[in-house]
């Protein structure tokens, strides 16, 4: 017999527990959870349900749909004796590693405990001398333009301005996405909304399905290092293009869709067989030095009629320094993602362990930007794990143009963040394409659901804005006297480019 | 809070600042006694061509080393104290007055110093972050901006504006709230001819400074209005907007307003400015009031939380924050314009050739 002491492979953290007083054994339960974690039996007359204690990961679909309310999850976590070092998860950690031998994979952002410094800065509001604003009464506009700006009315060219900036209604985009990590119906609700509210949708590295063409002209599509589904007609279609280098979870490293994911529409818009696994190289392969990439940047641009061309980089030690490469190589955009932006599928110790706070990231390409005296050149748009429209407002008044919600936008459709996104078995049907479970996801409701989150966050933002007395996200944007810090070192503050609370 | 009055003679007629002084006292309501100041065009005609550089030294010592500072990057016409009348006022700083030309040849600048005004600023930046406890109060030709702590009366005393004569008037009266009220932080604030009294708070401020630093502006005077000063010689002397475009930046039409313009050409155009010079725009409850070589213009925020006035007649050009004090500067007025909000008023003198 094999000696297995750990936890995680034969007993899962978790338990739908069963309140047999309300069930009536209608099955339900058992046929929501795709993970096989729930049973029925017969016991005498009676139809009942039990767990296996082996795959439970509290997505809670089955509490939350079991018609009579018999069923709450728990956590059943084996009582380890407190220790400061080694915590629950490091002799997790350990215990699923002696029993794989190998790299412990994840999904989501990190929850790593270094400091979220959104959850450290305050805003100012306007008292007695300079009124605040009501944004139910007074005129307050969200207008956001994004791409390459001139920087000053000497660059004026009548009839040629127009088309150049892309306008947003409000500082907010749809983090990119790839149909095959999340759902078709997921991606068109996403495009939707973005079209609807004039906003913009992020493609991920998935190509463009059919169905998403009438969206195309809110969409930025990706060209990462996988090259998956670009075609001449890809190259024409969207609003921008999208170099994917790098991502905050796993910087550094390729995508991965696994295999059991590759089904018969994500074959057919990434162009590789059914079923093969879909493995973004770390490197683009013909981008090994900035002058690379500049001559990428001019084929995307040559290709596609000049759109606006965003470069998508990871939050590490060195971002402002790449930043200003990328801008001088000729991009339009910059996409700055940080270690607490979802991922299908990382490995851990990468998310939780390389790259900088998004925040701290922000600053430092603002600041370096309009000390070269190129932050007119180009849009920054930040992403990495915002939760709120304070998160979003903050990272403005920091210096982003716009903010790309992901996680968000799931957690908006019902996920619960059990985080087995890369089982292709999301009980949602967010993150999965098995026709059986992704029409789970009605395409209407995630639409209104998203639709929701966002109009929600639009009147917050204004709020935020109005006791600001500013009635336009421009003079938001990069304001830092707005915000405060709150038990920052010297250190943080000066990098931020914030006053501490009481200054 | 804080009172503003203006008062521009279209002729050049030059008069001492006692209709201003009566124009800005009326309003003393409106300050609380923590700053107040005047500019004053025209009153240095021998020395016209010479940038009128007026330091404030907070002690002799730090007023020796802004002589030195000038020494050093300047030719010195001619140079002097500023005359004061210190008995009632007893604790201030010290105030000179120097004639200069720029002295390095075209070879000798740094980039960003090619003219001669350019040259100026880049100094006058540089005097403010270097030489501790100097500051330059103006820096424009044949004007003078004359400013501190004390009621508006109290300055006009202090700096003897009786015996000056000018043909155009600023005079602010201060309200400080959320700086301090120091002799830097008065109103005005100048750079070259351009010279602005403000009131209001500028919500934008933070992005505004930081704008301008990428131009070489840094804000030292711990005072939103200061940006104001730097944002108007930014766009109308650097980047060569007119007075309406400049004012289109800085109180620009919402986007509701830009969208429903038919003119296409228009449209475009005013879109341009808005995107090019977002981070320009003022947010805040404003009414600021320039002073510059070729005249006088008002100009409040979008939504018109910040009173202005004025009034034309006989060949003069009265600004104020209230109407009463229009009447005070002169008793025969007629018609008093109260303009819409966001909407500039623009005097210029008869003998400019327009260049708007």
């Amino acid at each position: 017999m094999e000696l297995r002491f750990d936890q995680p492979v034969h007993q899962s953290l978790f338990q739908p527990t069963f309140n047999l007083e309300l069930c009536d054994g209608c099955g339900e339960c058992a046929l929501q959870c795709t993970f096989n974690e729930i049973k029925i039996e017969q016991r005498g007359d009676r139809k009942i349900p039990t767990a296996n204690r082996r795959a439970c990961g509290a997505c809670h679909r089955c509490e939350v749909t079991c018609p009579r309310h018999a069923i709450y999850i728990e956590e059943k976590p084996l009582a380890l004796r407190k220790h400061g070092v080694w915590k629950a998860n490091d002799v997790k950690r350990v215990h699923q590693q002696a029993g794989s031998g190998a790299v412990n994979l994840t999904g989501f952002g990190s929850d790593s405990e270094l400091p979220v410094y959104w959850d450290r800065l305050v805003f100012n509001a306007c008292q007695v001398t300079n009124p605040a604003i009501d944004p139910q009464r007074e005129p307050m506009e969200t207008i956001t333009t994004l791409g390459r700006k001139a920087r000053s009315k000497q660059e004026f060219q009548p009839g040629k301005n127009r088309s150049k900036l892309i306008r947003l209604n409000m500082p907010v985009v749809f983090a990119p996405m790839s149909y095959g990590s999340i759902s078709l119906n997921l991606q068109k609700a996403l495009a939707r909304v973005a079209s609807e509210k004039g906003l913009l949708w992020y493609s991920g590295e998935g190509g463009l399905h059919e169905e998403l063409y009438p969206f195309s002209d809110h969409a930025v599509l990706q060209v990462a290092s996988g090259r998956f589904g670009i075609s001449p007609q890809y190259l024409q279609k969207a609003l921008a293009y999208q170099i994917k280098i790098g991502q905050g979870a796993k910087p550094g490293i390729g995508g991965h869709l696994p295999g059991e994911k590759v089904l018969p529409g994500i074959s057919e818009t990434r162009m590789i067989p059914e079923g093969s696994d879909a493995i973004s190289p770390a490197p683009q392969h013909d981008i090994y030095s900035i002058e690379d990439l500049r001559l990428l940047i001019y084929a995307i641009k040559e290709a596609s009629d000049y759109k606006p061309l965003c470069v998508k980089i990871a939050a590490v030690h060195n971002a402002p320094a790449i930043a200003s490469g990328i801008v001088r190589a000729g991009a339009d955009m910059i996409y700055i993602d940080g270690y607490r932006g979802g991922s299908g599928a990382t490995p851990s110790i990468v998310r939780d362990n390389v790259g900088i706070p998004v925040e701290l990231a922000l600053a430092a390409i603002d600041q370096r930007l309009r000390s070269e005296g190129i932050r007119n050149q180009a849009s920054i748009i930040c992403a990495g794990g915002f939760r709120s429209s304070a998160d979003i407002m903050k990272a403005i008044a920091l210096g982003a143009d716009a903010v790309a919600i992901g996680t968000a936008a799931l957690i908006a459709c019902g996920c619960h963040g059990c985080q087995r996104c890369h089982s292709g078995k999301c009980p949602w049907g967010i993150t999965t394409n098995d026709p059986e479970i992704s029409k789970r996801l009605d395409p209407e409701w995630a639409y209104i659901r998203i639709k929701n989150l966002v109009e929600g966050w639009h009147h917050e933002i204004k709020e935020l804005m109005g006791l600001n007395g500013i009635y336009d996200i421009a003079s938001f944007r990069g304001n830092r006297l707005i915000l405060r810090g709150v038990g920052l070192s010297e250190k943080e503050l000066s990098i931020l480019g914030i006053s501490h609370a009481g200054e | 809070m804080c009172g503003i009055a203006g008062l521009i003679s279209t002729k050049k007629i030059p008069e001492n600042g006692a209709r201003i002084k009566k124009g800005i006292q009326l309003m003393n309501d409106r300050g609380n006694g923590l700053g107040a100041g005047y500019a004053v065009y025209g009153i240095y005609p021998e020395y016209k061509d010479f940038y009128a550089l007026h330091i404030m030294g907070s002690t002799k010592a730090a007023m020796e080393e802004a002589r030195g500072f000038i020494a050093r990057h300047f030719e010195i016409a001619f140079e002097s104290e500023i005359p004061v009348w210190n008995k009632k006022i007893k604790d201030h700083p010290f105030f000179n007055v120097f004639f200069a030309m720029p002295r390095p040849s075209l070879e000798e600048r740094l980039p960003g110093e090619e003219t001669d005004s350019d040259y100026v600023v880049s100094k006058c930046m540089q005097l403010n972050k270097t030489v501790s406890g100097a500051y330059v109060c103006s820096s424009g030709m044949n004007m003078g901006v004359f400013k501190g702590v004390g009621t508006p009366l109290d300055i006009y005393d202090f700096f003897r504006l009786d015996e000056y004569s000018g043909y155009s008037w600023l005079a602010h009266n201060r309200f400080p709230t959320n700086t301090p009220g120091w002799w830097g932080g008065a109103h005005p604030f100048n750079m070259l001819e351009w010279s602005i009294v403000h009131n209001g708070e500028i919500s934008s401020y933070g992005i505004n400074r930081r704008y301008l630093e990428s131009f070489g502006y840094f804000c030292q005077l711990q005072t939103d209005s200061e940006a104001v000063a730097y944002l108007i010689d930014l766009l109308i002397r650097r980047h060569g907007l007119s007075i309406t475009e400049a004012t289109t930046v800085l109180a620009p039409p919402y986007w509701s307003t830009i969208d429903r313009i038919a003119d296409q050409e228009e449209q475009e155009a005013l879109m341009f400015l808005r995107t090019t010079y977002e981070q320009a725009m003022l947010n805040g409850p404003f009414a600021i009031l320039t002073a510059f070589k070729g005249g006088m213009f008002s100009l409040t925020d979008n939504t018109k939380l910040r009173p202005m006035t004025a009034a034309s007649h006989n060949g003069y050009t009265y600004y104020a924050s209230e109407i009463s004090s229009l009447y005070e500067m002169e008793d025969n007025i007629k018609d008093v314009i109260m303009p819409r909000a966001g909407q500039p008023i623009i005097t210029r003198f008869e003998t400019e050739t327009a260049c708007a």
